[in-house]
């Protein structure tokens, strides 16, 4: 496992956050979606390639901030490819919404 | 990797509902830990490594390019955005880089006096000794002393210029070609430079058992 240079070099408005090379993650949750969409790829649950296209393809989309962009892939790309489902993730994320799960990383 | 830095999550209970992306991040997480696809420590671990360990291998690159390809090092010296484009690296637009090369009887170095300005597009991330109060002040008073303590010991016969960067112009030392490495491929001589070697703290060296082969 290493740093891979297509992940850490993303381009145009794909670029990682940073600040002076250091990656920048505004709140926890951002940076456990960084490292979920990194290593699912690293255990072959779909090609960096396909993350990458939904990702330029929902920032293209919507004014939304970077991570919101790449949790949106993330889910989208898992759901196509049949690993969770759209009411598991809505039923899971209404738990933690309501307290019923520690909302802790 | 030789991290094993396990980072402490926040146990705080924390009084308020998660916002909806956080509960969404964190309901993808459990459901992918549930499956037993991933474990909340391997998450950990990829975020650690891209957080501290990008490191200079870009740059690495670009030198060993500029060492086989003199043409290459020519477009390097003039415009290093360009050349480093040329290898598919991206280089944020408005700022420059001046890629300064030692010669036998010049050593580079950079520093960031006023902050940690730092050519991360080729370096990754700047080592936490290049952003401290004291090697940002005495790499300009006193070099060959900071340089020694790196361990680098130039004769008073080599000139030290100390280059400072500054958020519109970044450095990067262009090293020598060390003697032992000729016919080695590009692979083979990216794998010597260090980053240090690009800040110039540093200088090639030839592993012992590569030179005997």
């Amino acid at each position: 496992m290493s740093v891979d240079r297509s992940i850490a070099y993303l381009e145009g408005d794909a670029a990682l956050p940073r600040k002076n090379g250091e990656l920048v993650f505004a709140a926890p949750w951002e940076g456990r979606a960084f490292g979920l969409a990194v290593l699912l790829s690293d255990k072959g649950a779909y090609a960096w390639d396909d993350f990458r296209d939904r990702l330029v393809q929902e920032i293209a989309q919507g004014d939304h901030p970077y991570y919101e962009s790449w949790l949106d892939a993330l889910q989208s790309l898992l759901m196509s490819r049949g690993v969770v489902s759209a009411d598991e993730v809505s039923g899971r994320a209404a738990e933690y919404a309501a307290l019923e799960r520690d909302p802790v990383f | 990797m030789s991290d094993h830095d396990h980072h402490d999550h926040d146990h705080d209970h924390h009084p308020e509902a998660p916002s909806d992306i956080e509960a969404r991040a964190l309901a993808l997480e459990s459901l992918l830990v549930e499956k037993g696809i991933l474990t909340s420590e391997e998450v950990d671990r990829i975020v650690s490594m891209y957080e501290h360990d990008i490191g200079p291998m870009l740059g690495a690159r670009v030198v060993a390019r500029a060492w086989i390809d003199s043409e290459y090092r020519h477009r390097l010296l003039q415009d290093g955005p360009a050349a480093v484009k040329e290898l598919g690296i991206g280089y944020p637009e408005g700022t420059r880089l001046v890629v300064v090369e030692n010669r036998p009887g010049a050593h580079n170095v950079i520093v960031c006096t006023l902050c940690s300005c730092y050519p991360w597009p080729v370096l990754g991330l700047p080592p936490t000794w290049y952003k401290s109060p004291p090697y940002r002040s005495r790499m300009v008073r006193e070099p060959r002393s900071v340089l020694a303590e790196f361990d680098l010991r130039l004769p008073e016969s080599v000139a030290v210029n100390v280059w400072d960067s500054s958020s519109d112009v970044r450095y990067m030392v262009l090293p020598e070609r060390p003697a032992g490495t000729e016919g080695w491929s590009e692979e083979k001589l990216a794998a010597i430079v260090t980053r240090d070697c690009m800040i110039g703290v540093a200088v090639p060296r030839v592993p012992a058992e590569a030179a005997t082969r």
